[in-house]
């Protein structure tokens, strides 16, 4: 039987390739119809954070890359609650339809996953 | 029991090291070892080209030699090795760049490779951080 994996995403979008990283790691399971779910926890929140401007960093825009996540097959897209809460970011405007967990939530939905990723 | 090991810190930071020395241990323990993937700045940990100080442990020279020892299968992001400057020679004609650093036993490949451990695996087990 064919193994999961969860992958959870710890870095802000903009100060380095980590983020894009851990993305490209789910895109390309998803290619391979592999069964795979997101964990945005701590600053990878950050990444879900709407309107953002990157061409003043000089640096792509990930949320285009981010909204190809469930074309690829990969739609068990999670958010820490408490991580959204502690930088000021509402539930309701997120660039990515996630599902918000409670710190409670987040132990049982790591054992949900033969495999923990975490970038 | 069957391990795939990935690993995202370059040689210079501890998590390398306890890397390779988990890695030791799966291979004394008579478990297996389906593949080692590097990915992040552990591309970092398969360059040629680190000149660890005299005083100071080699790890990038352990791992070559560990996985030539045992014959593992080393798989090097191409895309995050590519972004780093770790090239070996084929990669290194390709971009017109002016040397390579990654000789065998290091394969490049895609992250295929890295789904394909974890599911060939028991156990997918990560390195990275300090």
């Amino acid at each position: 039987m064919a193994k999961s994996m969860l992958i959870i995403s710890r870095q802000g979008p903009w100060g380095g390739p980590a983020a894009r990283e851990a993305l490209d790691i789910a895109l390309a399971g998803g290619a391979f119809d592999l069964e795979l779910g997101m964990l945005f926890l701590d600053d990878g929140v950050l990444q879900l954070a709407i309107d953002q401007q990157p061409m003043h960093l000089e640096q792509k825009n990930l949320s285009a890359n981010l909204q190809a996540l469930p074309m690829f097959g990969v739609d068990q897209l999670f958010v820490s609650r408490s991580s959204l809460t502690r930088r000021g970011l509402g539930e309701q405007a997120l660039a990515l339809a996630v599902e918000v967990l409670d710190d409670d939530e987040l132990s049982a939905l790591l054992e949900r996953f033969d495999h923990v990723v975490t970038l | 029991m069957k391990f795939a090991i990935a690993v995202f810190s370059p040689a210079h930071a501890p998590s390398s090291r306890r890397a390779l020395r988990f890695a030791e241990a799966v291979l004394e323990g008579g478990h297996d070892i389906t593949r080692l993937f590097f990915y992040q700045d552990g591309v970092h940990s398969a360059s040629a080209n680190i000149v660890a100080p005299q005083d100071e442990i080699d790890v990038a020279a352990q791992w070559r030699a560990f996985i030539q020892d045992h014959r593992l299968d080393a798989v090097v992001c191409i895309a995050a090795a590519l972004r780093r400057g770790v090239l070996n020679q084929e990669e290194a004609q390709r971009y017109q760049r002016p040397a390579a650093n990654l000789p065998a036993p290091w394969e490049l490949s895609g992250l295929g490779q890295l789904h394909e451990a974890a599911q060939l695996a028991d156990r997918l087990i990560c390195f990275g951080g300090d």
